[in-house]
């Protein structure tokens, strides 16, 4: 998903010389290198130092350049939090924070490394926006919406390498603030971003070869929410089941159960989440999901 | 580096100085809480940086910027910005009132406020990558940031000195008011280390010079007198509270706001200063 992003922020930063990015001693692979080549001046890397990324970011927006700042999630949003709210957020500037490796992707650096409550965070802050591509075509979308948007801060929360895509035969294109129908049914709607899209399609695929007509949505768009979307799915199907690698409280699952109750939805609803704990697991991004219960064998289980 | 003049007028700059006191003073009576020794501290600097060294602009638009990062000053900012037009009397006069539009901070939107400060440690990061822009950009403004000594114990502000010299950001002059008082104390007692300052500066690769923050042929003769191939520091030796005697050096006028009385006996000194 980096490579994605990388390629599309060098073709978005050939067409515009107002694209600047700013690394903290952590580059996306791929094409960044051609980006610092072409562009010297408009790569910055300011080493291992994100208060300084964010704030650097922040000066070039007031002065009329749109910014990428970017590191490990964990630094970007975490390290830097002070700087995102009041330099980003409070001046509401249209500088790019993104989270690369978010989640639990990170999986054998340890609870250091990774961000499982970063949508929480991020979403808390007014004027942030938040983006969280599923695959890394999606990425290349999010990647062009954020390099040419002027309304403010936006979280790009992204995942590492290798992601594999699922949007190639999606119903729909990725229009910002809007659910993304990958699959239209009328039995069981699966909503889900990022990277554990993975899963999601998993499940979905069993539960049609089980004969259910299931609907697959990449809320990409994690904030704004598309709250009227929401509202269709849960009144469209007869079982809603939300499926994040983020922890129970401030994500996806807490606000569409809000959703329900506000709008006495009448679907089963069922929402897979990390735990609110910190991870001591090792192993494979897989192994830790699967010691919090985002398991194939447990979603399937649970929701059949 | 500078085709300057070498001197200013001094008698004009402290007239503008001793009005500049006598209105913050009168904005100070209208309301409970504010930063009125943090505003006297930095007077002359902020005076010398609007009056004397931004170059004037299109308009209103300078094509420098000022950055108050110590953001609990902006007292001396707003009336400055009343004396050039940008800011209204009655903006003054509402001053943290809840029709009004300033507050106890610097807010980007006001009139004349290139970014929001308050929150100390983001005014010289925010200035580096200003200044980096305006090179970038190839409109080679300058970027004039003030600092408070305190806020020099920010980590953050150690990562933008550290970027600035790396970046080459000649083009950001900084000033530091060095009045050695924050809220728990001396600097100079709670943070020896700290001394000598410029040097600290000169160390991470900036120019660095200290002058007497409240001379302001010693502010203005620092700046011009840059080397200017590398971002400069003005370490500037100030007195909180300077202009009222009861105020300086006093911590409690960090916060507070004169009663009847007190305004009425500040007036007197900085009148008695005029004549």
């Amino acid at each position: 998903m980096r490579n994605a992003f990388s390629e599309t922020l060098y073709e978005c930063a050939k067409a515009n010389a107002d694209i600047f990015i700013v690394v903290a001693d952590i580059s996306p692979a791929g094409s960044i290198a051609k980006f610092q080549t072409e562009y010297p001046d408009r790569f910055i890397n300011v080493g291992v130092a994100e208060q300084v990324m964010i704030g650097i970011a922040a000066g070039l927006a007031l002065k009329g350049c749109k910014p990428f700042a970017y590191t490990i999630a964990t630094f970007s949003l975490y390290r830097a939090f002070e700087m995102v709210r009041d330099d980003l957020g409070f001046q509401n500037l249209p500088v790019t924070v993104v989270g690369m490796g978010a989640g639990v992707i990170y999986s054998g650096l340890g609870g250091t490394h990774q961000a499982q409550e970063d949508i929480a965070i991020a979403g808390a802050i007014p004027n942030m926006q938040i983006l969280a591509p599923c695959d890394p075509l999606e990425c290349a979308d999010a990647t062009r919406y954020c390099a040419t948007q002027t309304k403010g801060p936006v979280y790009l929360r992204i995942g590492k390498a290798g992601e594999p895509n699922f949007t190639e035969n999606a119903l729909e294109p990725v229009i910002f603030g809007k659910l993304r129908y990958l699959r239209r049914g009328t039995d069981v709607c699966i909503l889900t971003y990022g990277v554990i899209m993975k899963l999601a399609v998993q499940v979905a695929d069993q539960l049609q070869a089980m004969g259910k007509s299931v609907s697959l949505v990449s809320c990409h768009t994690v904030k704004p929410l598309d709250r009227a979307g929401i509202v269709q799915a849960l009144s469209n199907h007869k079982h809603v089941i939300v499926i994040e690698e983020h922890v129970p409280q401030g994500g996806l699952a807490p606000q569409t159960k809000q959703i329900a109750w506000d709008t006495g939805a009448k679907c089963a609803l069922q929402t897979f989440t990390l735990r609110d704990e910190f991870i001591h697991n090792y192993g494979s991004h897989d192994d830790l999901l699967a010691a919090h219960g985002l398991s194939f064998d447990h979603v399937m289980k649970t929701v059949t | 580096m500078d085709n300057r003049r070498n001197y200013i007028d001094i008698s004009v700059t402290r007239r503008r100085c001793n009005k500049f006191r006598r209105r913050i003073l009168d904005v100070s009576l209208q309301v409970q809480a504010l930063h009125i020794g943090s505003a006297y501290s930095c007077v002359e600097i902020v005076d010398c940086i609007y009056f004397e060294l931004m170059q004037q602009g299109n308009g209103d638009v300078s094509p420098d910027t000022f950055i108050l990062s110590k953001g609990h000053g902006c007292l001396i900012q707003y009336v400055i910005l009343e004396e050039l037009g940008l800011l209204t009397r009655s903006d003054l006069d509402l001053y943290c009132t809840s029709s009004g539009r300033l507050g106890v901070h610097p807010d980007y939107g006001n009139p004349g406020i290139a970014a929001s400060t308050g929150a100390l440690g983001h005014g010289l990061s925010m200035s580096v990558g200003m200044a980096y822009a305006e090179k970038a950009t190839g409109r080679n403004g300058t970027v004039y940031c003030v600092l408070s000594d305190g806020e020099v114990q920010e980590g953050s502000t150690w990562e933008a000195t550290m970027m600035a010299s790396s970046l080459g950001v000649s083009n950001l002059v900084a000033f530091m008011d060095n009045n050695d008082l924050q809220s728990l104390g001396r600097t100079s007692v709670t943070h020896p280390s700290f001394y000598p300052v410029p040097d600290k500066y000169i160390a991470f690769g900036w120019d660095a010079v200290e002058v007497d923050g409240h001379d302001s042929q010693a502010i203005y003769s620092a700046v011009v007198n840059r080397r200017g191939d590398r971002p400069l520091m003005v370490v500037c030796k100030t007195i909180k509270g300077k202009g009222v005697s009861f105020m300086e050096n006093v911590p409690m006028w960090h916060y507070r706001s004169p009663n009847r009385d007190e305004y009425l006996k500040a007036l007197q000194e900085l009148d008695q200063v005029q004549s």
